[in-house]
């Protein structure tokens, strides 16, 4: 190296120094968090969603124990294999006591994998299928698994409408219909009510006569059908068709706005469980309206929406869980994560389980009037 | 089993089996001519309720306006798909023919969903086809009996075109014998092509029909139906129109019947169908009616 070359170096170096001294307050080496996402690709619009959420969370938190937190964003490209190089380079390279990532279970699997050989906790944003954190040591998810919604819906129809006496149809090709409907049924049961039938179909019927034409034969004051929003629109049509009094219910699958268009006057009376959070809810509590107002004051062109509020959740997860172990240390990060208890976020208290799934409350979607309305909120018993 | 259910449940039947009925009689129309498996069929029905969509909600045009137009339009792309994939290779061996109509299947499926998107819509169902109709204690709207009814007027309308008609008549030699034909004078090519007319329009009727019954429209919607049709086909015996319509309702009725007395296998219907067809082929190879080639159109 060439001596004034390496003077520049020095002075470069000094400089830098200083800028970061005057900069923060705390003197102490920052705090290292991986974030990987997918920000292009096929999931990149639920990527950016939740990475704009993890960021506003940091904007609002930058400190903990006294230190600051430095967030190294990686782009999983919405592909498996990223994903997986993507929590190697973070852990290896950047040397992160603690990841975010991702959306897409396909994409937190991959991630998780890395992740758990490296005793680097983790935690998921909405990767939903339990076998993102099944069987792991060091990795969490801010997000419920699809399945706890069944034992939402159960629990509403049981305790706030009052019904007794339910029913069950659904597709018994899809994993997440199955899954849904015994955790439905269980806690139905659990609870004191009678699951009268559970009828089944398969994936690409379009004919639900018969079912139906049995379900009101057997007189049930709700059935439960967690389908895709296609799907569930013709079973609400070809239900009503046949005279049909019960009331419908469904999961977040039927979480979209075609299920009032597809449904048309069929979707009246028609519920779903969501996600506990929407920008038209009452009695919101004081973390959602924060992170409500935050978000319109950073993206003011942008709805607020759910996977912000995941990945915003995420942030304060990790940075909560810092600061009871009081430690930057990786495993007791981990430990942490694991004893979370009634955390308020943006999305109500949320509890880590001993699967290491998020449990908060579930929101409720009816259909009143031609309007998707959002009366509020259950927690699962 | 209550009557009023068990009537309720002959009604979906009779629905759900008429229709299947009338997209079997496309296929074994096309296949009695030519010996062609026309894999496309269950794509231009899908086409066919399309046009009746946009009719309907972007022309505003009335339900039936829509329809004729949708039947009609239907009928010249099916010419066009004989023209363009199947014409040239009716001299090849079968085989080549059937690959060449499966991938006229997936591209019309694709060009649909790049044209149409891929996101299911919904379809205006004519207000007097779904009032009510109260029968003691069963429910059925004019729409149940109405499918029944199109497809036995269809029926009948395609048995006196192929034989009490000149064309008819052409076609009835074509399936015996082309060359022959052309010989003897007939304009074989055009005789094809009204054979995929007729068919596609009768695809075209049963895709809007489909469309009233589950009312929604998708690009892969064909699928499912055009092979369930294709197994009531076979089932009947292909080339029989007949027997076509006898495996349309059969199938339409073990589907149903299989959820009505087992409500705990209700997912495995298709199976139960497709045992169905496997017991029947196994003991009469040709299907019900298939037996002899006289029967064939």
């Amino acid at each position: 190296m060439k001596l004034g070359t390496f003077f520049a170096f020095l002075a470069g170096a000094a400089l830098c120094f200083c800028a970061v001294g005057q900069a923060q307050a705390a003197d102490l080496p920052p705090i290292k968090v991986g974030v990987y996402l997918p920000l292009t690709g096929q999931n990149a619009f639920g990527g950016q969603l939740e990475l704009e959420g993890v960021r506003l969370a940091q904007k609002e938190m930058p400190q903990v124990l006294n230190r600051p937190v430095e967030l190294v964003i990686v782009d999983n490209k919405s592909d498996k294999v990223e994903a997986a190089n993507a929590v190697k380079r973070l852990v290896e390279r950047d040397k992160v006591v603690a990841l975010i990532g991702t959306y897409g279970s396909s994409l937190a699997m991959a991630g998780a994998e890395v992740a758990e050989k490296a005793m680097i906790p983790g935690v998921g944003t909405s990767c939903t299928n339990p076998l993102v954190t099944q069987g792991k040591k060091y990795y969490f998810r801010a997000c419920f698994i699809d399945p706890y919604q069944g034992a939402a819906a159960a629990t509403y129809a049981y305790d706030t409408l009052g019904f007794r006496k339910a029913a069950v149809l659904m597709d018994m090709t899809n994993d997440y219909a199955v899954g849904l409907s015994s955790f439905f049924s269980r806690s139905f049961k659990k609870l004191g009510g009678t699951v009268l039938a559970t009828l089944k179909y398969s994936s690409g019927d379009q004919d639900f006569t018969a079912q139906l034409t049995e379900l009101i034969a057997k007189k049930p004051d709700i059935v439960f059908m967690p389908a895709y929003f296609a799907e569930g629109a013709i079973i609400m049509k070809q239900a009503r068709e046949l005279g049909a009094t019960f009331r419908l219910m469904g999961a977040d699958a039927m979480d979209n706005p075609d299920t009032l268009k597809l449904g048309g006057k069929a979707a009246e009376g028609f519920l779903h469980t969501t996600f506990p959070y929407d920008p038209t809810m009452s009695g919101m509590s004081a973390e959602a309206k924060r992170f409500t107002d935050a978000w319109k004051a950073a993206y003011p062109d942008k709805e607020t929406n759910v996977n912000g509020a995941l990945g915003y959740n995420t942030y304060f997860l990790i940075v909560d869980a810092i600061r009871r172990a009081n430690s930057a240390e990786p495993k007791a990060i981990a430990k942490a994560l694991a004893e979370t208890k009634d955390l308020p976020t943006a999305l109500g208290k949320l509890s880590i389980n001993a699967s290491h799934d998020a449990e908060m409350p579930v929101g409720i979607i009816e259909y009143k009037n031609g309007k998707r309305v959002y009366v509020g909120e259950v927690t699962p018993k | 089993m209550s009557l009023d259910i068990f009537l309720q449940h002959f009604f979906n039947a009779l629905t759900l089996g008429s229709l299947y009925a009338l997209i079997a009689i496309g296929y074994t129309m096309v296949y009695g001519i030519l010996r062609l498996i026309n894999f496309a069929h269950g794509d231009i029905l899908m086409v066919g309720a399309y046009f009746v969509f946009f009719g309907t909600f972007a022309f505003g045009w009335p339900w039936g306006v829509s329809a004729l137009l949708a039947v009609a339009g239907a009928s010249v792309l099916g010419i066009v798909v004989e023209k363009a994939a199947y014409r040239p290779l009716r001299d090849a061996p079968r085989i080549s023919a059937l690959i060449s109509a499966i991938a006229v299947s997936f591209f019309i499926e694709s060009l649909a969903v790049v044209v149409f998107t891929g996101q299911p819509r919904p379809v205006l169902q004519p207000e007097w086809l779904v009032s009510e109709w109260q029968l003691g204690g069963v429910r059925i709207l004019p729409l149940t009996a109405f499918v029944p009814a199109m497809t036995m007027a269809l029926v009948v309308i395609l048995l006196y075109i192929v034989y009490h008609t000149k064309p008819g008549l052409a076609m009835r030699a074509i399936s015996k014998d082309i060359e022959t034909t052309r010989l003897l004078g007939v304009k074989v090519d055009n005789i094809i092509a009204l054979t995929f007319g007729i068919g596609s329009a009768l695809a075209a009727a049963s895709g809007i029909m489909w469309a009233l019954r589950y009312p929604q429209v998708h690009p892969y919607m064909g699928i499912m139906p055009g092979l369930k049709a294709f197994i009531a086909a076979v089932f009947g015996g292909i080339g029989s129109i007949q027997g076509a319509v006898i495996g349309g309702v059969t199938l339409g009725f073990v589907e149903i019947m299989t959820v009505a007395f087992m409500p705990d296998l209700s997912g495995y219907r298709d199976a139960f169908a497709f045992v169905l067809l496997v017991l029947v082929l196994l003991f009469k190879p040709t299907g019900l009616l298939g037996e002899s080639m006289e029967e064939k159109i």
